[in-house]
């Protein structure tokens, strides 16, 4: 066996990962990717070993449900031939990997820095120069907008090649948000100190991150969660994906200059993070979930008031849809707009919600189940256009269908342990994944303990970080004045990118 | 538009009346009362993960807290979150809460620059820089000028550029990265300039103090006009906070 095949939230001794060389792995991951679209790369990091660095590459087989992890050891400072050269959906995790390390990887497309991390092996090179790709032209002109933009929102750099009004090419440099999360989960000693980290790598995925660290951490602890931990983070996963969800309907309004649309999706995220809020005290839900531990009970009086905050919700929410998709002059802004054909899809490496509106099935509660979604039994909703529209539209279908798991999961709620179970430390030399459906889509951390039980490497991949690409696809040959509905079709995140 | 009709009818009034009396639903955690009940003292002190209290006496810097609530559950006798979400302050120092004090934190008029209610008082224009901020905050503040907070009603708005703006509300702990466009936009700014610092990672650098990624050095060069503690600041917090600040007179 040349990898180690494991399910999602599953440890294992490092030494039971086989250690092969770059050529085995390299044609071993390739293989993977290019066997079926059902095979993608989750997570492709390294770290150091020695004078070496270790790699390690996990790939999800959304068919078998299963995950393949393999690994090799390299000379940093030799260089790799590049998998980026005919799988697209490695590039990202190339250039991070040089970034960090100096590994040069030979015929990558473009080995630019990714998000000039505080540890970035190379200091000479800084955010205020990064190398944007350029064409000459007569006809040519480019457009830079950030890295701060018009509105109340996240730091980051586009730089559009446009010829008249229509965009050529756009590039996204991104990095401004960097705040050293991998490296402050190392040396940050208290758990509570960490958990709070991980909720603060993406403020609109505080469930989806903070499950998956809670996951890794009490993988690697040996602790089984108990029913009424894993109620309490599967309902805080869809009451955020229901709450971002309006919120990004009334923001893509705003952008096609509906006002009423606008007024209306903005306020109605209002009573569910408000439920957030009268839950476990934060709208965002911070605090909520925590690493072996259910904080806040889901009381009868909880339930009670849930579901009729979501009657009233339901009836709003579908009220306003059926208006804004019969209204022929936002219609005519979100067809065909910013489209992006499934093949790029597959061939970037696409995930999540983004990907679903193209066609591509890609959703991690239904191919690596976790909490409560094996007995949800998920069905994920896919479209076909991969337009502004077809992302709306499946806003439109999931927010519903959370509500409907909602009140499955309320019909039956399990009882509380008020009294956490202590958990042991983490398993030394020891190897754990967990893959988390947020909102955006697949999120993915790993961790890797070393033979003290320490932390030697944690790693957290936000579903931003395949998608961005996507975004720069969409927006080819569009008008540039349809920019920022492309964005707002995708709101991706910085802090998630840039950790 | 019979369906747009249906659908102002069906949404009513969604505006709250009045934002300074507004009751928040709920659990939140808005500002803490610290009773002289004895504990030991070193394990509260141990338990923050923040680093927010301190002993002898007992103090909780709202400055440095992320609102976790981890100290009022292990530690209900003496540490509590009251509801009170008026927690803006212009006095770095105000954000400490101190045992045995029950006192609402506000605005200290005798420190606001005289220039801010004489230009500010009925139109604040701010440009908003999010320097490592986590999207929680930015969302908060988007959210204080939806259709219920509805800040726009007193004049107070976030515009696009620095050029049309009185001054910069900074979010986030201010990363390496984001340090000189903060300063460009900052020197952008016409004078006279306010300075509003929203979130405990923008206040202290909350969890991420002390981490090689960030540089706050801006923030050692100018006088900072506004506190607006949380994690995120609510937006009631927000608007009162903004609208003391402009307003209240000596
Ligand atoms: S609520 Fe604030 S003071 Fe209390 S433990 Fe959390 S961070 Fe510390």
């Amino acid at each position: 066996m040349k990898h180690a095949t494991i399910v999602n939230n599953q440890t294992i001794p490092v030494s039971e990962i086989p250690e092969i060389s770059y050529d085995e792995f390299f044609e071993l991951n390739a293989g993977f990717i290019t066997e079926s679209v059902e095979t993608h790369c989750v997570n492709y990091f390294g770290y150091p070993a020695g004078e070496m660095t270790k790699l390690i590459c996990c790939i999800a087989d959304d068919l078998h449900h299963v995950i393949y992890v393999s690994s090799c050891r390299v000379n940093p400072t030799g260089d790799l031939p590049s998998l980026s050269v005919n799988l697209f959906c490695f590039e990202k995790f190339e250039r991070e990997i040089h970034e960090n390390f100096g590994i040069g990887f030979t015929g990558h497309p473009w080995l630019k820095p990714l998000r000039y991390a505080h540890n970035r092996k190379d200091k000479t090179q800084t955010i205020a120069n990064y190398p944007f790709y350029t064409i000459q032209g007569e006809e040519l002109h480019e457009v830079g907008v950030g890295p701060i933009h018009a509105g109340v929102i996240e730091p980051g750099h586009f730089r559009f090649i446009c010829n008249g009004e229509q965009i050529l090419h756009l590039e996204i440099q991104l990095g401004y948000q960097h705040r050293g999360i991998e490296s402050l989960l190392l040396s940050r000693s208290k758990l509570s100190e960490q958990v709070q980290i991980a909720e603060s790598i993406a403020g609109d995925s505080v469930a989806g991150h903070t499950l998956a660290f809670s996951s890794v951490w009490e993988s690697l602890c040996g602790f089984n969660a108990t029913e009424d931990i894993h109620f309490s983070r599967t309902l805080a996963l869809e009451l955020e994906r229901i709450a971002v969800h309006t919120g990004d309907l009334g923001a893509a309004c705003a952008d096609v200059a509906y006002q009423l649309g606008s007024a209306v999706f903005g306020r109605l995220r209002t009573p569910i993070i408000n439920f957030l809020q009268e839950w476990c005290g934060n709208r965002l839900g911070k605090g909520l979930i925590r690493p072996g531990n259910n904080t806040f009970p889901f009381t009868p009086d909880l339930s009670k008031r849930l579901t009729e905050v979501l009657h009233v919700f339901e009836y709003q929410f579908i009220e306003m849809n059926d208006e804004l998709f019969s209204m022929p002059s936002a219609l005519s802004r979100f067809e065909r707009t910013g489209s992006v054909s499934l093949e790029n899809m597959v061939s970037i490496g696409t995930v999540g919600m983004a990907a679903r509106s193209s066609g591509l099935k890609r959703d991690i509660r239904s191919s690596h189940p976790h909490s409560l979604y094996g007995t949800l039994q998920h069905e994920p909703i896919v479209k076909r256009h991969g337009d502004v529209y077809s992302r709306l539209q499946l806003r439109k279908q999931e927010v519903p269908q959370s509500i409907t798991y909602i009140r499955e999961l309320m019909t039956s709620v399990p009882e509380y342990h008020p009294e956490p179970v202590p958990m042991g430390p983490l398993a030394p030399g020891s190897f754990a994944i967990s893959l988390v459906e947020g909102w955006r889509g697949e999120i993915c951390h790993c961790a890797v303990t070393g033979n003290d039980g320490k932390l030697l490497i944690y790693k957290v991949k936000d579903p931003s970080f395949h998608n961005w690409m996507a975004l720069a696809m969409a927006v080819r040959n569009n008008e540039i004045s349809d920019f920022p509905i492309c964005n707002k079709s995708f709101n991706l995140s910085y802090c998630g990118h840039d950790l | 538009m019979l369906g747009h009709i249906k659908i102002l009818y069906h949404e009513g009034k969604q505006f709250i009346p009045d934002v300074t009396k507004a009751q928040v639903p709920g659990v939140f955690k808005g500002r803490p009362v610290i009773s002289t009940a004895k504990v030991n003292e070193q394990e509260l002190v141990d338990l923050c993960p923040l680093n927010a209290i301190s002993a002898g006496p007992v103090t909780l810097d709202m400055g440095k807290c992320s609102f976790c609530g981890e100290c009022a559950r292990q530690f209900p006798q003496k540490i509590e979150f009251t509801t009170d979400y008026k927690i803006a302050t212009n006095s770095r120092e105000s954000l400490i809460i101190r045992e045995g004090e029950n006192q609402p934190v506000g605005i200290n008029p005798l420190l606001v620059r005289k220039e801010i209610h004489d230009l500010f008082r009925n139109s604040l224009k701010l440009r908003q820089v999010s320097a490592g901020g986590d999207n929680s905050c930015e969302w908060e503040l988007n959210a204080a000028n939806n259709v219920q907070f509805d800040m726009g009603r007193f004049g107070i708005d976030f515009v696009a550029s620095p050029r049309h703006a009185d001054g910069v509300v900074i979010t986030g702990p201010i990363t390496e990265n984001m340090a000189e466009p903060l300063q460009i936009c900052y020197d952008a700014t016409p004078d006279p300039k306010i300075i509003v610092l929203v979130g405990t990672d923008a206040i202290s650098g909350g969890m991420f103090a002390g981490s090689p990624a960030i540089d706050r050095s801006f923030l050692d060069k100018y006088h900072i006009d506004l506190y607006i503690p949380g994690n995120p600041a609510h937006p009631l917090t927000v608007i009162n906070g903004l609208l003391d600040l402009t307003r209240k007179t000596k």
